[in-house]
Formats: structure tokens, sequence, C-alpha cells
């Protein structure tokens, strides 16, 4: 039985991660082709080794290289990731922390407040900015109402755009996880730490934040690892000039037809959040063996 | 529990084909719907009708195979490389008695695409040409604004002045690359890349005075009169006229065929190689080939389809607009593309994000 129950979670990431890794790893190995499906596989039933070894190459690997729109087109993903994940902490801890601190009989209330967007359609609530954020939008009639501005303000089909779209989609992910390890946080800690003689500002500095750090970073990574890969938000409140690895590779999928090229360019992607995150891990890891 | 019967039920019915179903996949808001019904009325058969928004979507879908559609409506130039890739059946015109209703000025025209027609008939066609507000454009540019030419969108003169009242460009390379080179006078059906390239310039000159390139948000745009110039497809810009007209809201908007000449489209009814109902789906296309049921369809969405015989039950509306149905003489003018291979199509490709995006 116990066995069993730490076998599922490997299964788990066997089934629903490593399976699709190696299909798609495979197909960014194969040739592009006129057929059904789309390539050539890189290795038939009626196929050698010798055969498979005297046809493998990186080819759509190297091509990756040899263009820079793929490279301007993951750091660009790279910096709206940052900066989102960057602002939706900032917006996120205090709500989670506001959350955390309030009344016992309230936190279920807030926590569904919280939780209710996702009750509506993801997409539902992109195309909403849509019609907040145009020039002819609420945002620009409210205002232009109030006289703060004289003439509409471009956001929508802007970056400005990207922006807010993914912190609004994303924030939940940071408040919940943050929320939790604040909630577990003993107050009596706090206590004792402004009978040591520490301002709560101190106190909030050297006991809350170091306690929240697992949450915090849990946070971060839900934020960032979606936020990176990201295409909706992009295509649809983004301009034709918002430059992400989403979007390049929606194209190399659908407008080039290139499959392995798009499959190389997932699993650039894939290994360019794994490793660090693997890094990371092993990191935290080895600081807790220390401790 | 009921919706898992259904579902089981459904798989069987597919594949023992016990409750007869044609599955068809077409262009969004492109039917009367009550055609669908008469269908189902007349065969008894039953029929699930779904729609996309874009030819790449469903190439992506005949491409990866096993859609479990029977009956598919891609442009001609996307066809002839589906055709290429095996994903379609040579149709069996004994089961296509109806047949012989087809125009042959559009049957002489998709042959380019798909030799002898032998794996697809056309619905319906029409133009990329220019939607314009007129009285906006009039406005700005003065009484002989060049709202018939092509200069109109790829003179920067001109669009400089216009980006003042809004201009949207289609999203879709395969139209404006050949646009751009019939105004300089190449081949707009240019296959290398090194002719292609050189439309890259005339788009260039024009792009910081383009809005947006979308290939559907135009229809609303123009009709509500947030922009004033679209190069988009005829029936759509009609589309917008006729909201407009609805509305009521002073917005007065017209289509021109430039008179450079325009690129003229062809949506091809096909069967995948693989459609579960092959049968189901000739009765569909022939009911689809009857005179008055193909004048139905284009009296309802105001696009020139391939019928011959249906011409006598168009509305007026419809077959003396030469927006829809144009005039021999713009016939002469119009210009018909081809599919590029993978290595120019992803040249083609990488240009449009330049041009698009500036990198």
């Amino acid at each position: 039985m116990r066995r069993l129950t730490i076998a599922l979670p490997y299964l788990w990431l066997l089934a629903l991660f490593l399976v699709p890794f190696i299909i798609v790893l495979r197909i960014s190995l194969s040739d592009p082709a006129l057929a059904i499906p789309p390539y050539e596989p890189i290795w038939s039933k009626t196929e050698g080794l010798r055969d498979f070894l005297s046809r493998f190459d990186i080819e759509n690997f190297l091509f990756l290289t040899e263009d820079d729109l793929y490279w301007k087109a993951y750091l660009s993903s790279l910096k709206i990731a940052f900066i989102s994940t960057l602002l939706a902490l900032l917006i996120g801890f205090p709500i989670a922390y506001g959350l955390a601190r309030a009344p016992v009989a309230w936190r279920p209330l807030l926590l569904m407040l919280v939780i209710l967007p996702f009750w509506t359609s993801f997409l539902i609530r992109v195309y909403a900015w849509i019609g907040i954020l145009g020039t002819e939008g609420y945002l620009n009639q409210v205002l232009l109402g109030l006289g703060l501005i004289s003439a509409p303000l471009q956001i929508l089909n802007t970056d400005w755009a990207v922006y807010i779209g993914i912190v609004y989609t994303y924030v939940p992910f940071m408040i919940l996880p943050i929320y939790a390890t604040l909630g577990r946080i003993d107050a009596e800690l706090l206590e004792a730490a402004e009978d040591l003689g520490c301002s709560r500002i101190k106190a909030f500095w050297l006991v809350v934040v170091p306690l929240s750090k697992a949450g915090v970073i849990g946070g971060c990574f839900l934020v960032f690892i979606p936020a990176i890969g990201e295409f909706v938000i992009p295509s649809l409140l983004g301009g034709s000039d918002t430059l992400m690895i989403g979007k390049v590779l929606w194209e190399e999928f659908f407008n080039n037809r290139d499959w392995p090229v798009a499959s190389a360019v997932a699993v650039i992607l894939l290994l360019l959040l794994i490793v660090p995150i693997v890094l990371f891990q092993r990191n935290e890891q080895r600081q807790r063996d220390a401790a | 529990m009921k919706t898992l019967t259904t579902a089981v039920l459904t798989i069987f019915a597919a594949q023992a084909a016990l409750a007869e179903e044609v599955r068809v996949y077409n262009w969004s808001d492109y039917i009367d719907e009550e055609l669908l019904a008469k269908f189902e009325e007349e065969t008894g058969i039953e029929l699930i009708y779904d729609v996309f928004d874009s030819n790449e979507l469903l190439e992506t879908k005949m491409l990866a195979g096993g859609s479990g559609y029977d009956v598919v409506v891609p442009t001609g130039s996307f066809l002839e490389r589906q055709v290429a890739a095996g994903a379609f059946q040579p149709l069996d015109q004994a089961q296509l008695p109806n047949l012989g209703n087809v125009w042959e000025v559009v049957t002489e025209r998709t042959a380019q695409y798909d030799p002898e027609n032998q794996y697809s008939i056309n619905y319906m066609w029409g133009t990329t040409g220019l939607g314009v507000n007129v009285d906006k454009v009039t406005e700005i540019l003065g009484e002989d604004a060049p709202i018939d030419s092509l200069d109109l969108v790829f003179d920067p003169a001109n669009m400089e002045k216009l980006q003042e009242c809004g201009v949207y460009f289609l999203d879709a390379p395969t139209e404006l690359i050949p646009a751009a080179l019939q105004y300089i006078g190449e081949d707009p059906n240019a296959q290398d890349i090194e002719t292609i390239e050189k439309a890259e310039p005339v788009l260039m000159a024009v792009r910081p005075y383009i809005e947006k390139f979308h290939s559907s948000e135009y229809i609303n745009a123009l009709a509500n009169g947030e922009i004033c110039v679209a190069v988009g497809w005829s029936g759509d810009v009609l589309q917008a006229r006729s909201r407009a007209e609805e509305a009521d809201n002073g917005v007065t908007i017209e289509y021109h065929v430039p008179k450079e000449g325009a690129l003229m489209w062809f949506d091809q009814m096909a069967i995948p190689v693989d459609a579960p109902n092959p049968e189901g789906a000739h009765k569909f296309l022939n009911f689809m080939l009857d005179a008055q049921n193909m004048a139905a369809a284009s009296n309802y969405v105001f696009y020139a389809n391939g019928n011959l015989a249906s011409q006598d039950y168009l509305v007026e509306d419809v077959i003396d607009d030469p927006a829809v149905y144009p005039g021999a003489e713009v016939l002469e003018n119009l210009f018909t593309v081809s599919a590029y291979d993978a290595r120019t199509q992803r040249g083609v490709t990488r240009m449009w994000t330049r041009i698009k995006s500036g990198t």
C-alpha cells in the first residue's frame, strides 16, 4: 500500500509529462512532410537502428539558432513573465496577508471572492478586458468623463494590456499558496518578536516574510510558468508587435505547418523552464539538509 | 449516465451506421440554417454542423487525420496542398446527379487547385478588396480619393492621412502579399521568395499607419465607424455595410474591387479521406448542388456561388450587385494564387512577422 502511494505521483508524472515530452521530442527530430501527419517519423517499425542513426540530426534545433526571431521571442517572453510575476507578487502578497489576518468567520467568504472568477470561462474574462481597455472602452470613457485625460489612452493592443491580462488572470495562483503558508504562522511568534523589542514592521520582515517564503516561491512558479508560454492573452490583448514564444509556436504549427520546428521550439521552452526549477529545488534540498 | 450511454451509442452509430449522420465543418456565418433543417427533413440523416474561422485551423485538423468530419470547406490554395497530402477522397460523380448545375466560369478556375475538380465542388467564392467608409475618406483625401485603387492603401502619402480615421489589414500574408506584388507590377502568384520579398518594402512603407492586422474584427469596426478603411473579403465588407444600414448610424460602407486587379478565392467542399460516412457526404454535396438550395445560401450570406442554375433563383440584391457578382470586365482583372511550398511558406511567414512586428 505504501509503495503504491509513492508510485502514484511517479505514474502521474510518467503518463502526463514524460510520455508527451518524448512524443514532442521525437517529432522535433523528424523532417517535415506533406502528409498525414505532416512529418516523417524518425523511427518506424520496419527500420533498424542503423537507419535511424543514419538519419538522425538536430537540424530543427540548429535552425532555431539561425534566426534571431526565436531568441528575441524567448527573451521577450521571459521579460513579460518576470515583470508579470513581480506585479502579481506585489498585489497578491498584501491580499493574502489581509486574508490571513481577517477574522476567522470572514475567511471562507473572502477566499470565495478570490476563487469566484474561475467560475467564468477564462476566455470570456480576457474578452471582457477588450471591452474595458479599448479606445471606446469603459476605462477611457470614465477617465474622459472625469476630465483626467483629453484623448483616449491607447492601452489595448499594447504590452500594457498584456501585463494587465496576465496579472489579472494569474493573481489568484499567487494569493492561494501565500495565504496557505501565512495561515500556518503561529501568531505567538509575532507577539514574542514584539515582546523582544521588535517594531511591528521589523517583526513582519524578520518573522512573516521568511516563514512565508515557501508560499511566495510556489506562487511565483505558478504565475511565471504559465505566463511564459501564454498565447491567448497576448493574441487577444497584445498588439501585432507583442513578441511572445507562444505566438511564435502557434505560427510554426498552424501557418508553417512545420510540426518538427514547432516541437523543437517547445522542447527548448520546456528545458528553459525545467532546468532552473530543478537546480533551484536541489539547492533548497541542500539547504534543508544542512539545517 | 444518460450522457455516457449517448456517447457510447454515438460511437457505435458512427461505426455501424445504425442511425445515419453526416458531420459538416464549414466557415462560421456562412449558411442559412434553414437549409440544414431542410436537409435532415429530406434525407432523414442527422446533420452535425460545426464551424471554424481560419484555414490554418482546418488544415491542422486535416493533416493530423481522424477529424471525424464528412464534409469540409477549405479555400482553394489550401485545398491544393491538402490534396497533395492525400487528405481527400475523389468524388463519386454517380452519386452527384446535380453536378450538371456547376458554372464553368468557376470550375475552370478551381481546376488550378484541384485538376479536373476531382476532389471538390465550389461552395462560395469572392474577392479581396477595399472596404471604405466613403464620407470619412472623402473628407480626409478629398472628392477624388482613390477609393477604387490600391493607391488608397499602398501609397504612404494617403495612408499617413488615413491613419487618423483608422485602417485595418487582413492578418493573412497569402492575401496581402499578392496584392502588394500586383500593385508594383510583379506577378501576384510569384512562387520564388526573391520576387515575393519585393512586396516587403511596399507593406513596410505603410505599416506605421496600419492600426491593426486582423481577419474578422474589421466587420464591426467598419460598421460602427471606428475605422474608415479595411483591406478585407468582399462578403465581410458587405456584412459591415448591411450592419451599418441596420444600425442607421450614418455610416456608409462601400466595397470596391481595386482597379489594378484583385485576388479571387474559392471555398471548396471536399470529403476527407477518412470520412466516417462518405455516402452521406455525397448526399449533402448533392443537396447543396441543387439550384434552389444554393441560391438560398447565397441570398443569405451575400457571397457568389459556383452554381450556374442557382442564378435564376438569386435575389436582385445579390445577382445584380457587382460587389458580389462582378461584371465581365472586372472578372477579367481578377487573379488567383496557388499554394506556396513548405520552404517558401516559411519565408513568407517570417516576412509577415517582420512586417507585423518590425523584427
